[in-house]
């Protein structure tokens, strides 16, 4: 029996494009350096690091070996540290280990750290199809964004879906960002302007695209008896999962649904005893890194039925004043930092259950969901939160 | 000494390597270059012809060892027009896809051509889900996916 594990502390970071003030190490330090005095712990209280990143972007190929000690003085401490990579999903992952170590009984305190400094590469889109393999189809560049137009592509065949509903998810997400002071694009978009940005792989223009950000999270987790000695708000995790797909994209050629992640929710479901996802989830963060992936997440996840994605948007049920907001921080749509999104997703979740989530805080909190997609589409990582011990 | 100065250090990674395609896309990628021909596998187990063909079934965990020869025309099941350029990658604009040809059970992810895609609006209109597609083959052919130009809409 896993035992039960508590989410206690939360560090984000200011993201950018560019942070030229600082070094990585220096990017990591201020996202563990929140952690530790959300929690008031020190580093000597962490039993284990968990870290996450999308090697190469940074340019770096262990990046966890220049961050080490920014990881609550690992490296100096001499402490465990484990390197969690799995594309998007990265972030999810990283959390999903620090939930194990503890739930494990192995560790009590561990630190769970995704870094990325997505604004160092030149073009990421480079490293994105490094993805791919190198006999068959590294030469289409099939890397995030054209996986993403071709969900978008199908999803406008089989469904109807038009670019004004794809505009309507980057207005949403943006109109969120402006209350997220952690967020990179922070601007107000209106969908007039977001149909006239440029084109970069039909459909999706660029207001339908995230941005290259640099930015970190940490997140603290904790045994059921250290969490309560360490906070009054433990996020408690109700329910985890992971799922994977197969390698070609050529084999499941229904880009219109995202089975996978429809698949993992409802295993997740079942062992957190959701039955209605719609009533019972207070908010959820997904991982929105193209517009067109929220209306299949809402979809997926069982928000509304196939197809319907656009009309629960444009129905205003998700946005902050609807009865299940999603990605009050604006998603990734607004913010990229690769490897830490998914662990941002997290957080950004349990500062809701924790009803410290400031001025995107979404009133009384009990059950949110945290998402993540990685790997060209194929893995997900789901984290349900609750505020009620399970 | 002046403190809003924030030095870059500048740095490109040029890493040589070498793939190994092993017997199965070697035979594949040769017969695109010695045949004008597109081979699959079957499995043993489910009878699928998966192409690109590959050493095992995914689903069955069996290997896979019977060829089959597929067509070089097909149909398009999902694609994308590309209009931002990257590193590598052809000039936009250019689509790109999945592409199930006749006589396999898995698509082949490959170029679309031969369609104006200067305007997206006109682009959409003429690369269609379900569109047919043929193989533009080049004449200059090396063991290599590039081998087949495009696939253009098949030709009435
Ligand atoms: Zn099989």
């Amino acid at each position: 029996m896993p035992r039960r594990v508590a989410l206690v502390g939360v560090g984000l970071t200011k993201t950018a494009n560019r942070r030229k003030d600082i070094t990585y190490p220096e990017l990591t330090f201020e996202a563990v350096n929140n952690a530790l005095s959300f929690t008031h712990l020190k580093p000597e209280d962490i039993d284990a690091v968990v870290y996450g990143s999308m090697d190469p972007f940074d340019g770096l190929s262990c990046p966890e070996k220049w961050n080490v000690d920014s990881c609550a003085s690992a490296g100096v401490l001499n402490k465990p540290l484990m390197k969690i990579s799995t594309g998007g999903t990265t972030g999810g992952s990283t959390a999903l280990a620090g939930y194990y170590n503890v739930a494990s009984g192995l560790f009590d305190v561990v630190l769970a750290v995704a870094s990325q400094r997505v604004g160092e590469t030149i073009d990421a889109q480079q490293v994105l199809n490094t993805c791919l393999e190198p006999c068959y189809e590294r030469p289409f560049g099939f890397g995030a964004i054209m996986i993403a137009a071709m969900q978008a592509t199908s999803h406008m065949h089989y469904y109807g879906t038009t670019e004004e509903d794809l505009a309507r998810v980057a207005v949403q997400n943006h109109e969120h960002a402006l209350n997220n002071p952690h967020a990179h694009l922070r601007f107000k978009l209106t969908i007039e302007e977001a149909l006239k940005t440029r084109m970069i792989s039909w459909p999706l223009k660029l207001a339908d695209c995230c941005p290259s950000s640099d930015g970190a999270c940490a997140l603290i987790f904790a045994s059921e008896e250290k969490a309560e000695k360490i906070t009054s708000t433990p996020a408690w995790i109700k329910g985890a999962g992971q799922i994977t797909d197969g390698y070609y994209l050529g084999d499941r050629t229904w880009y219109h649904e995202w089975d996978t992640l429809a698949t993992l929710a409802r295993r997740v479901y079942k062992s957190a005893k959701i039955y209605n996802p719609f009533k019972e989830i207070d908010v959820a963060e997904v991982y929105t890194a193209f517009s067109i992936q929220q209306i299949l997440e809402y979809e997926a996840l069982g928000f509304c039925e196939k197809g319907e994605g656009g009309k629960l948007l444009a129905s205003g049920a998700t946005s902050m004043n609807g009865s299940l907001p999603v990605c009050p921080s604006g998603s990734v749509i607004c913010t990229n930092p690769i490897g830490a999104s998914g662990l941002i997703r997290v957080g950004e979740a349990a500062l809701q259950v924790m009803g410290k989530a400031e001025g995107r805080q979404v009133p009384n909190v009990k059950l949110a969901l945290a998402h993540a997609w990685g790997a060209t589409i194929g893995f997900h990582t789901l984290m349900i939160l609750s505020k009620e011990k399970p | 000494m002046n403190t809003e100065e924030l030095i870059e250090v500048q740095e490109r990674w040029n890493i040589p390597y070498r793939h190994s395609a092993g017997r199965f896309a070697s035979r594949f990628l040769i017969a695109l270059r010695d045949e004008k021909k597109v081979y699959g596998v079957r499995c043993p187990r489910c009878k699928r012809v998966l192409v690109p063909p590959r050493p095992f079934c995914e689903r069955c965990f069996v290997q896979c060892t019977e060829w089959v020869g597929v067509s070089d025309k097909g149909t398009l099941e999902g694609f994308t027009i590309s209009y931002q350029a990257y590193v590598g990658l052809p000039t936009p604009p250019y689509a790109s896809g999945l592409i199930k040809l006749d006589g396999a059970d898995t698509a082949l992810m490959h170029f679309v051509g031969g369609v104006d895609l200067s305007d997206p609006q006109k682009a959409k209109k003429a690369v269609k889900i379900g569109m047919r597609v043929e193989a533009v083959w080049k004449e200059e052919r090396l063991g290599h996916i590039l081998d087949i130009e495009h696939f253009r809409p098949v030709q009435k």
